[in-house]
């Protein structure tokens, strides 16, 4: 059976003063029903460009996207023109973004948001609307729904204004939520309990959910399939589990050894990587991972590899591959 | 009198510096309130925000005192009354043995010459008119150690090295770098004039993981190095752990657990430090499915308006009557360890 979300060789280019640059170049990847896929990286790595290229949220100009298809339950979405692109948003794909404030209007209370987008897109009338955003608000533990609805955004809490974004990101029963840095300005026992949230949801009500998210501990606690990101590709993807277990690709290896953890005693120095992340305007010719890796031989310098199948689900673009998970105990 | 204010007069509640040595900072039941002005033109003090609300600290020399605790609690505040940019409302803060406070301006510039900071984010610390020359050499031109412009230039060249940066930056500006050097060259600053004690708020929190490990490998080679003493402060557990001798954690103002850091990430006692490190995913699926959640609920209180009591009373799940209405005191457990919580029993058996 064919994902529900198939991103096939997304290209996205953004022209800048000083060139043109590819922001996210041949990204493929899927995102199964129900399931919780993450997509990792650092900054400029594309991940979020490629998340909001799926419902063409890209501004254009100055971006551009350059090829590829991302297929939702078949169709492709790229292809939609404004107007069928607006069904999809909310209804059938939405999404939660890190600052709830930005996203959400000033001035309008939170029932005036909320039962807007009940009342456009599942022609509630004005009284179910209003039921239905009570519940919402119920369901994601917000106390006092009908108190909150009367409230704007100013008066709610950071963690509050994001579980307002989430009942609205729920509101249309959409089949997939796509969630990027959604926890990262909140503090962490809030982001737990958000993250506790979403991922409760999600199971109960079959949604599917692709986070975008620089933290590998968020992605350990709550992914199925883990996709990481650099320079714009995918450079290793797999199940969650086998990918942390025995990690495929230097740049994965090295962000694993870069973190310390609360589970490990103390005392291990870190092993940053070194170097700096590229600049997208100077790629190499090769492997954009390569001047920081310490596996990177000739080949790795004259093209970039192509992301290859390993068994198991896991894949990695790396012309050393082999070498590096002998290196590593199985 | 509640239990707090004993606490300050008395040895008990001083937290003695770890690692043996002579307390270099101290912190003698630092309070300090904003004012919130409310009314026409701004005239009348209608509330205070209680940020810091009688911590008691210590941090010893060339020791490592990692401070922690999320939004509102006081942590960044405690490092601007370190610095002198506060002045505290009440209490006292002691930099080797003299109070802060009372230093005239020769003796202030002289302290500032000790004490040093690095922030957190490198691009609006750093001033984007400025040549990394310029913004390295203005701490030795400020006070006079290096009147010199070729000798500034050249010392400039050095502290780079010094922190991991190649001499052949320092034409640039700040906008021609990464985060990851901008942090290098805002530490290079801080380290210009020779200090013995740095505050590094949030000092890797904007940067990427690969860059924020070799940040806090640079920091750690350079208090090896330099024998420096820091106030480490930030908000993910996992780094603060790894940098430093000794944890204090805050929550509303109030300092509620302070222990070396083994002790304090191994056997938490405070619910609050319990909740935190709970809260804070391990990088391994493994560990994620078998390890227990204990998600603590409930928001942070308004530090404008915090709850009677212990101040984490409103979300702790161990919280009864007496906790709702008195304050609990910092109590020492042993072993450097401290406690502000009626529910938190004697030490477990040590290791």
């Amino acid at each position: 059976m064919a994902a529900l979300l198939e991103i096939r060789d997304l290209g996205v280019e953004f022209r800048t003063p000083a060139g043109v640059v590819k922001a996210v170049n041949g990204v493929s990847f899927d995102v199964g029903r129900g399931e919780v896929v993450a997509l990792v990286g650092e900054s400029g790595s594309g991940k979020s460009v490629t998340a909001l290229s799926v419902l063409q949220l890209i501004a254009q100009p100055p971006g551009r996207i350059a090829g590829g298809r991302v297929l939702f339950e078949g169709c492709d979405l790229l292809a939609l023109d404004e107007a069928a692109i607006r069904h999809v948003r909310g209804r059938r794909i939405a999404m939660v973004f890190q600052e709830p404030m930005t996203s959400l209007n000033p001035v309008l209370s939170i029932g005036r948001q909320m039962t807007e987008a009940l009342r456009l897109h599942l022609g509630l009338s004005a009284a179910a609307a209003r039921q239905r955003a009570v519940a919402l608000l119920d369901q994601v533990g917000i106390a006092e729904p009908q108190r909150r609805l009367r409230q704007y955004p100013h008066q709610l809490s950071g963690g509050m204004r994001q579980r307002v974004m989430i009942a609205m990101a729920l509101s249309c029963e959409p089949e997939l939520i796509i969630a990027d840095e959604p926890t990262t300005a909140l503090d962490v026992t809030i982001q737990a309990q958000i993250l506790e949230i979403m991922q409760d949801l999600c199971r109960r009500l079959g949604v599917a959910l692709l986070i975008i998210t620089h933290n590998l501990g968020i992605v350990a606690r709550y992914a199925d399939r883990v996709n990481v990101m650099y320079a714009g590709r995918i450079v290793e993807s797999g199940p969650a589990a086998a990918l942390y277990r025995r990690p495929a690709h230097p740049y994965t290896v090295g962000l694993l050894n870069s973190v310390p953890r609360l589970d490990r005693p103390r005392g291990r120095p870190l092993e940053p990587i070194p170097g700096s992340p590229p600049d997208l305007h100077l790629l190499p010719a090769g492997c954009a991972f390569a001047p920081r890796c310490s596996l990177a031989e000739a080949p790795c310098r004259i093209a970039p590899p192509p992301l290859r199948a390993l068994g198991d689900g896991q894949a990695s673009a790396c012309f050393e591959v082999e070498r590096l998970l002998a290196g590593v105990p199985a | 009198m509640s239990g707090r204010a004993q606490a300050g007069q008395a040895p008990a509640g001083q937290v003695q510096a770890g690692r043996g040595g002579e307390a270099l900072v101290e912190l003698r039941q630092l309070r300090k309130y904003f004012p919130v002005r409310g009314g026409i033109l701004f005239g009348r003090t209608v509330s205070q925000v209680k940020a810091v609300d009688g911590v008691s600290l210590s941090i010893g020399r060339s020791e490592t005192l990692g401070l922690v605790g999320e939004s509102g609690c006081g942590k960044s505040t405690i490092g601007r009354c370190l610095l002198k940019l506060e002045a505290p409302s009440a209490g006292q803060v002691i930099f080797d043995g003299q109070d802060i406070a009372g230093l005239d301006r020769s003796a202030t510039k002289a302290l500032r010459r000790r004490v040093q900071a690095v922030f957190q984010d490198p691009y609006s610390s750093l001033n984007p008119r400025m040549t990394v020359a310029e913004i390295v050499g203005e701490p030795l031109l400020v006070h006079g150690v290096e009147p010199g412009a070729a000798g500034r230039r050249r010392r400039a060249g050095q502290l780079l090295e010094l922190c991991g940066l190649s001499a052949r930056l320092i034409d640039r500006y700040p906008h021609e770098m990464s985060g990851g050097q901008r942090q290098r060259v805002g530490i290079a600053r801080a380290l210009a004039l020779r200090p013995d004690f740095v505050v590094c708020d949030e000092a890797v929190s904007a940067l990427d993981v690969s860059i924020q490990a070799q940040i806090v490998r640079l920091l750690e080679d350079l208090r090896a190095e330099l024998g420096l003493t820091y106030l480490f402060i930030g908000h993910d557990l996992s780094v603060v752990r790894h940098i430093s001798h000794r944890v204090a954690v805050m929550y509303l103002g109030h300092l509620v657990e302070v222990a070396d850091t083994d002790s304090l990430f191994d056997d938490p006692r405070h619910p609050y430090t319990q909740a935190l490190l709970s809260a804070v995913p391990v990088p391994d699926p493994e560990v994620e499915r078998h390890r227990p959640r204990r998600i603590v609920e409930g928001e942070i209180p308004s530090p404008m308006n915090p709850p009677p009591g212990c101040v984490f009373h409103t979300r702790c799940p161990l919280a009864d009557e007496v906790c709702r209405r008195q304050v609990p005191a910092l109590e020492p457990l042993g072993a450097g360890r401290a406690v502000a919580c009626f529910k938190a029993g004697p030490a477990a058996v040590p290791a």
